[in-house]
């Protein structure tokens, strides 16, 4: 029987639930006018989420619900990260979509559903947990990609981004019930334990290779990266947001579950696999960023080179390369926020700022908005004084560590084939003359201004004082 | 006499049946949504034999798991596709094809 003591210690979730329920509600009985309010309220929810994780953390990690969910480290940060990270959506994406008329009670509601799907995803302590957290957070993700339902492009890339997904969900499952069948349970910390006696070896290894497929769809990493690009440009610019950040933390929060949490015995089969993933997802992602004449494809095939730096981190396969990773992870998903933020607050009714040319010349438009898109693209390509930098650094330094000289040379060669085309998108902004035709006028929404700076300021910030993030991300695989 | 392997073997014949499906298929965006629902029940089957022969009841109540969520999957696909056909009159595979690069 559950006890009260589950209920408290999933006091996040279950107000999140809530609110979620009754913002539901709230929007089938607001009038037009009232719309404002549902924002506003969304955000507090949030935040108060927010809240609930940081101060009701315990010292070390426990379990409710026997064992289905975890409460330790790891979860904390990736669920505080996550929820920040919608907050932001939900202010950068505020006037778009108001532009748009697709400011409607659906998109915040299938959000908070979406974010819940990530809690319980990076909690999950058990398979069945681990696929419900998943769906929940792609289920909403499609509805969401498809929000613009007059648009071509968005509809083509919810069919896309729907069946893509489906297939990788299903190799999932075909992998889960490949190791359930070696070692009979599903529970993810008795299944750590059953590893080494398990009569059917093979069997666990051939399921390991088909969750490592299904997590590598999730994470975008090549040769399983054919959504992420057509999803990126075809879906509403706030979700684009969404799913290149909340969902990156999540799938993380994910491979390590599986990976760590449940087959840390395997790992001798599983780091090679991630290794040659890297490598294709970093000569993939970079080679092909090159040649996009679109911001947002071009932030896509970033994704994916980027998913193979985090998966530089996974390979070492101990406690420094999880730090790592998920160091990564976060500080992807705050750039990309920032990154899709600055697109958000340059396009307006009846223009998306989507092509690099409709950057041209921005610094002697829009100074400060060329400013903070200087300040992204440099965290993103990882030049020195930026919270890019340490964090490619830490990967790197994770990849040497596990012994792979080889994987970290790989990688530093990519970071400087990848620094051509982030380089390019400043060169465009600061030293092309404006095209005729496409002047600017900002999105005049105060909160957006104040967050975008804020947010790729962090990212300056961040870079000089690294320290305590890291620090707190290592305490999450110290107990 | 069924044994196990009887099972497994079952259940790789019907994924691979509708992992072929998926990428082989260049007419139909229905067929598409019949080859997940069919690599949802290979899975489903793989469960259940799992859970009959390791005589442990939870890969069962994975697959009542699993049956709930490919419902609700289906739901959601056959919406967009009804969106796909609005927008572009057409649920041909192979004219699906406006983002490229």
């Amino acid at each position: 029987m559950p006890n009260l003591n589950d209920i408290i210690i999933m006091r996040p979730e279950f107000f999140l639930v809530a609110a979620a329920c009754v913002l539901l509600l709230a929007d089938a009985f607001m009038k037009p006018a009232e719309r404002p309010y549902l924002h506003w309220l969304s955000i507090g929810v949030l935040a108060v989420t927010i809240y609930l994780v940081l101060a009701f953390q315990p010292a070390g990690p426990v379990t409710a619900f026997h064992g289905m969910f975890i409460l330790d480290g790891v979860s904390e940060i990736l669920k505080v990260f996550s929820l920040l990270c919608t907050i932001l959506v939900f202010i950068y994406g505020r006037p778009y979509l108001n532009d748009r008329k697709l400011l409607v009670g659906e998109f915040y509601t299938l959000m908070i559903f979406a974010v819940i799907g990530v809690m319980l995803l990076v909690s999950a302590g058990n398979l069945i947990m681990i696929y419900l957290g998943l769906e929940l957070l792609t289920l909403s993700s499609y509805a969401l990609v498809a929000l613009n339902r007059d648009s071509k492009l968005s509809s083509e890339a919810a069919i896309k981004y729907f069946v893509l997904g489906a297939l990788s969900s299903g190799m999932l499952l075909y992998g889960m019930s490949m190791v359930y069948g070696a070692t009979g349970t599903l529970d993810l910390v008795q299944l750590h334990a059953a590893i080494p006696q398990s009569a059917m070896p093979h069997l666990l290894v051939f399921g390991l290779i088909f969750m490592i497929i299904g997590v590598a769809f999730k994470l975008g990493a090549a040769p399983f990266h054919m959504w992420i690009p057509d999803v990126y440009q075809g879906a509403p610019t706030p979700v684009t947001a969404f799913v290149g950040s909340a969902s990156k933390l999540a799938a993380f929060g994910m491979a390590f579950r599986l990976l760590a949490t449940g087959m840390s015995d395997l790992s001798q089969h599983w780091q090679l696999m991630l290794a040659a993933l890297a490598v294709l997802s970093l000569a993939i992602g970079n080679v092909v960023a090159i040649v996009q004449t679109n911001i947002k494809r071009l932030l896509a095939y970033s994704t994916i080179s980027h998913m193979g730096y985090l998966l530089l981190g996974l390979v070492n396969a101990g406690p420094e390369g999880y730090s790592a990773a998920m160091f990564y992870a976060v500080s992807y998903a705050l750039m990309s926020t920032a990154a899709f933020g600055v697109i958000l607050a340059l396009s307006r009714a009846g223009f998306e700022c989507e092509e690099i040319d409709d950057f041209k010349g921005l610094n002697q438009r829009a100074p400060w908005m060329a400013f903070l898109m200087m300040l992204c693209m440099f965290s993103l390509a990882g030049v020195p004084p930026m919270f890019g930098f340490f964090a490619k650094l830490l990967v790197l330094q994770a990849a040497i560590h596990a012994g792979m000289m080889w994987l970290a040379i790989v990688g530093a060669v990519f970071a400087i084939i990848g620094l051509y085309y982030y380089l390019y998108v400043v060169k465009v902004m600061y030293f092309d003359k404006p095209v005729a035709g496409t002047e600017v006028r900002l999105q005049t929404d105060f909160t957006l201004r104040v967050a975008l700076s804020l947010n790729a300021l962090v990212l300056l910030a961040l870079g000089l004082y690294w320290g305590p993030l890291l620090a707190w991300c290592n305490q999450a695989f110290v107990g | 006499m069924i044994t196990l392997s009887h099972y497994i073997v079952l259940g790789a014949i019907l994924f691979c049946i509708s992992v072929a499906g998926l990428f082989i298929n260049r007419k139909n965006v229905i067929v598409l949504l019949m080859a997940i629902e069919l690599m949802l029940l290979a899975v489903n089957i793989n469960f259940v034999a799992f859970s009959r022969f390791n005589h442990d009841v939870a890969g069962q109540v994975f697959v009542f798991f699993i049956l709930t969520v490919a419902a609700a999957e289906s739901a959601i696909g056959l919406a967009i596709l009804v969106l796909l056909f609005r927008n572009r009159s057409t649920v041909n595979v192979a004219e699906i094809d406006s983002m490229k690069g």
